[in-house]
């Protein structure tokens, strides 16, 4: 059994025992390296920790160097989630042979993958684990881009965003699809618990983590990591960016517990118009063309709806 | 946990891929992780019902593809125990970015490979075509002839694979159908002298070892690349002694002697063939006949170790004949076969200089008979009485349409 951490305020938080050390090579700014943070630090159990080709691990994991004081695998890019499903099952094997004894405490199992790894390339593997009821968590940094190949689309990039692949142009406003809905995907997995968070909601996300250790089979967090390099705001406007995402309902925070039970974690008091989300960000300055201005339009009724439908989820308890 | 004990006889009647799943059970792997292709699917399913049945205690996971299932193997590897699966063809095709990692990651893992054709056009009998596509991946590759060998093999895998000073992934190959579906008999080690013989799991820089947290698969660049791949290379030529060593020991416990290349009638041959897999059987049978028929002095040369490559022991091997067919089981595309390849490169820088031909030969499942094999006896000593190659060094044999041969440099 896990003893769960206390955690009383972000300054004890913040100067918590480091797995994952403050030397890498993140961008200034980087969400990436606040989510880790905010994962690992929220429990004391021995932990194992696989990450997918991407940011996280090309900038914490070069030879001769590594900023991680816990055990760690990278294999590639699509199959964090299934080297993550072996160490766990190794662990249940060597458990049921008495090679590991009883008493020692169980590991916890945390895989971090982005965008380009969980909802296109890896989503196979992963999908794979969760029908198989691997006991881990998956967390997945999500800044809906191919931010460490310089920015090409994924199928998490939103509708009207520029990409090196899919560029905004005289004949074209960027992206034409929307961002797939991997959070339901993953619930209908039938997963214990899934949930939506963000590194500046700091204490729904350590709660929802915490929630995760303690869940029993594959947990699936969808992690908003705003990315200053890719969305183009400066790098000290990560924390702005990202409070400005989960004002508008752009990335409303919430919870699936058991594939149905839908619970919204954070209702801001303002909401915000969708316009000043997209309007922080240079990788939607096009939309704010005359010609374009319907899809931002568009857009906030969607977030409307979307905000509609999970209120009454939430409310009809299925 | 207590598992069953299986009761077995002095003599199985065992086909290949049981004898795979038995060296698995003896071995006491602690996780398979794998996905059902023809025709290696038996090996698993075996294993499955011992688990099924309390005969074995480790755990087995049944993923969703063959990368997933080479990815669980490297998981469960790095996380410290025992671990193997098996493919064939497409499977191993589409592993085969995992290979690279497995091998580069130093990860102990044993790799049943059936051998079948690569689609297109699909077919699920045996070539050599999957086998060939793990040439460059780093791993060790031993090659059975029949189900008795790939007991034998598979269970010295594990041995080889996990040894400290090899660390290393190990393919155990053995021909489609013709191995895997073929029932001989097999004399089986009893369990516990198996399990002695393979040894207990040695952790190297396990994820499950947390007093001393390790990071696995870093990425490197232009300033320790290559030293990371020249020190796997030298681990894998340096595996060859202690693939030897396995050999031996194996042979004192069992006297089934087993070398890192294959011959038979080699003594006092003139011409020979170079081949792979179940043919070398065949090819025995055809060596006796033609030597009291036509007495014509042939021989059979076939690498047991493909992976790393017996050159010298290949090279010595045929210092002394005339001519040599290397007979490659898997299509070339565009250019010689692979053993065409490392044959005349092992016998390039010697003093031996027989004519060496080519011959595509068996792909898909087709047969090579007894009388195949004769009938290219029969002209390699042709050649080699009349000094020179008749024709063209590489030829297309027993497919039908016009004669296909490719390549001369006669008089050059």
């Amino acid at each position: 059994m896990s003893t769960q951490k206390v955690i009383k305020n972000l300054k004890t938080f913040s100067t918590a025992a480091e797995r994952f050390e403050g030397s890498h090579l993140l961008c200034p700014g980087c969400a990436h390296s606040i989510i880790v943070r905010e994962v690992l630090n929220a429990t004391n159990d021995n932990l194992v920790v696989s990450a997918s080709t991407g940011c996280l691990e090309v900038c914490t994991a070069i030879y001769p160097h590594t900023s991680w004081d816990c055990s760690w695998i990278h294999i590639g890019f699509e199959n964090s989630s299934t080297a993550m499903a072996g160490v766990e099952t190794m662990n249940k094997a060597l458990r049921n042979k008495g090679r590991i004894k009883e008493d020692e405490p169980q590991p916890k199992f945390v895989t971090f993958g982005g965008d380009g790894s969980t909802y296109d390339i890896g989503f196979q593997w992963i999908s794979g684990c969760f029908e198989r009821g691997h006991d881990f968590m998956y967390v997945c940094l999500d800044n809906e881009v191919y931010a460490n190949t310089g920015g090409q689309r994924s199928s998490s990039t939103p509708i009207g965003s520029s990409t090196t692949t899919a560029p905004a142009g005289s004949h074209s406003y960027g992206e034409k699809r929307q961002k797939k809905d991997i959070v339901s995907i993953m619930a209908a997995h039938g997963s214990p618990y899934v949930a939506q968070v963000a590194p500046n909601k700091w204490k729904d996300m350590v709660k929802k983590i915490q929630r995760g250790f303690d869940t029993e089979g594959p947990v699936f967090i969808n992690a908003m990591s705003a990315c200053t390099t890719e969305w183009k705001f400066a790098p000290n406007q990560t924390i702005e960016v990202s409070d400005l995402a989960v004002d508008s309902l752009v990335f409303p925070l919430y919870e699936i517990i058991e594939g149905r039970e839908l619970n919204i974690t954070y209702r801001p008091k303002n909401i915000i118009p969708v316009r000043d989300y997209l309007g922080a960000q240079p990788r939607f300055k096009h939309l704010f063309k005359p010609e374009y201005e319907y899809l931002i339009e568009e857009w906030q009724k969607r977030i409307d709806g979307r905000w509609e439908f999970l209120q009454k989820r939430e409310e009809i308890r299925m | 946990m207590n598992t069953k004990v299986m009761e077995l006889k002095d003599v199985e009647v065992w086909d290949g891929n049981m004898a795979n799943s038995q060296a698995f059970r003896q071995a006491d792997v602690d996780v398979v992780a794998a996905y059902p292709i023809t025709p290696s699917t038996a090996t698993v399913e075996n294993y499955a019902m011992f688990h099924a049945n309390g005969y074995v205690d480790g755990e087995v996971i049944m993923v969703e593809s063959e990368h997933a299932a080479m990815s669980g193997c490297i998981g469960a590897g790095a996380a410290g125990g025992r671990v193997g699966t098996a493919t064939s063809s497409q499977g191993l095709a589409l592993m085969v970015e995992t290979l690279y990692q497995a091998s580069g990651m130093r990860i102990p893992v044993v790799l049943c490979l059936v051998n079948r054709a690569l689609a297109a056009p699909l077919n699920v009998n045996g070539d050599h075509s999957d086998l060939y596509l793990t040439r460059d991946c780093g791993w060790i590759s031993i090659d059975a002839f029949s189900p008795q060998e790939a007991y034998d093999m598979t269970l010295m895998s594990f041995k080889i694979s996990e040894h400290p000073a090899v660390r290393l992934p190990v393919i155990s190959n053995q021909d489609g159908f013709m191995t895997s579906h073929t029932a001989q008999n097999v004399t089986p080690l009893k369990d516990e002298v198996a399990s002695k013989f393979v040894g207990e799991y040695l952790q190297v820089n396990a994820l499950l070892n947390f007093d001393k947290p390790v990071t696995h698969g870093v990425q490197t660049e232009h300033d320790w690349h290559f030293e990371h791949k020249a020190k796997q290379h030298a681990a894998l030529m340096s595996s060859k002694k202690v693939i030897e060593d396995t050999f031996a020991e194996f042979k004192e416990l069992t006297g089934r002697e087993y070398k890192v290349v294959e011959t038979y009638g080699m003594e006092d041959a003139e011409v020979a063939i170079v081949c792979l897999g179940s043919t070398f059987e065949t090819a025995m049978l055809a060596i006796d006949q033609i030597r009291e028929e036509e007495g014509i002095k042939v021989g059979v040369v076939a690498p047991r170790l493909f992976r790393p490559f017996p050159l010298e022991e290949v090279a010595d091997a045929l210092l002394n004949v005339k001519a040599v067919a290397c007979m490659d089981r898997s299509a070339p595309g565009g250019t010689v076969g692979t053993l065409y390849n490392e044959i005349s490169g092992a016998l390039i820088n010697t003093s031996a200089r027989p004519l060496v031909t080519n011959l595509i030969y068996g792909l898909g499942g087709r047969d090579m008979a007894i009388s195949n094999l004769k009938d290219i006896f029969r002209q390699l000593d042709a050649d080699a009485k009349a000094g020179k190659i008749s024709g063209n060094i590489q030829k297309l044999i027993g497919v039908r349409g016009p004669e296909l041969s490719y390549y001369n440099v006669e008089g050059k």
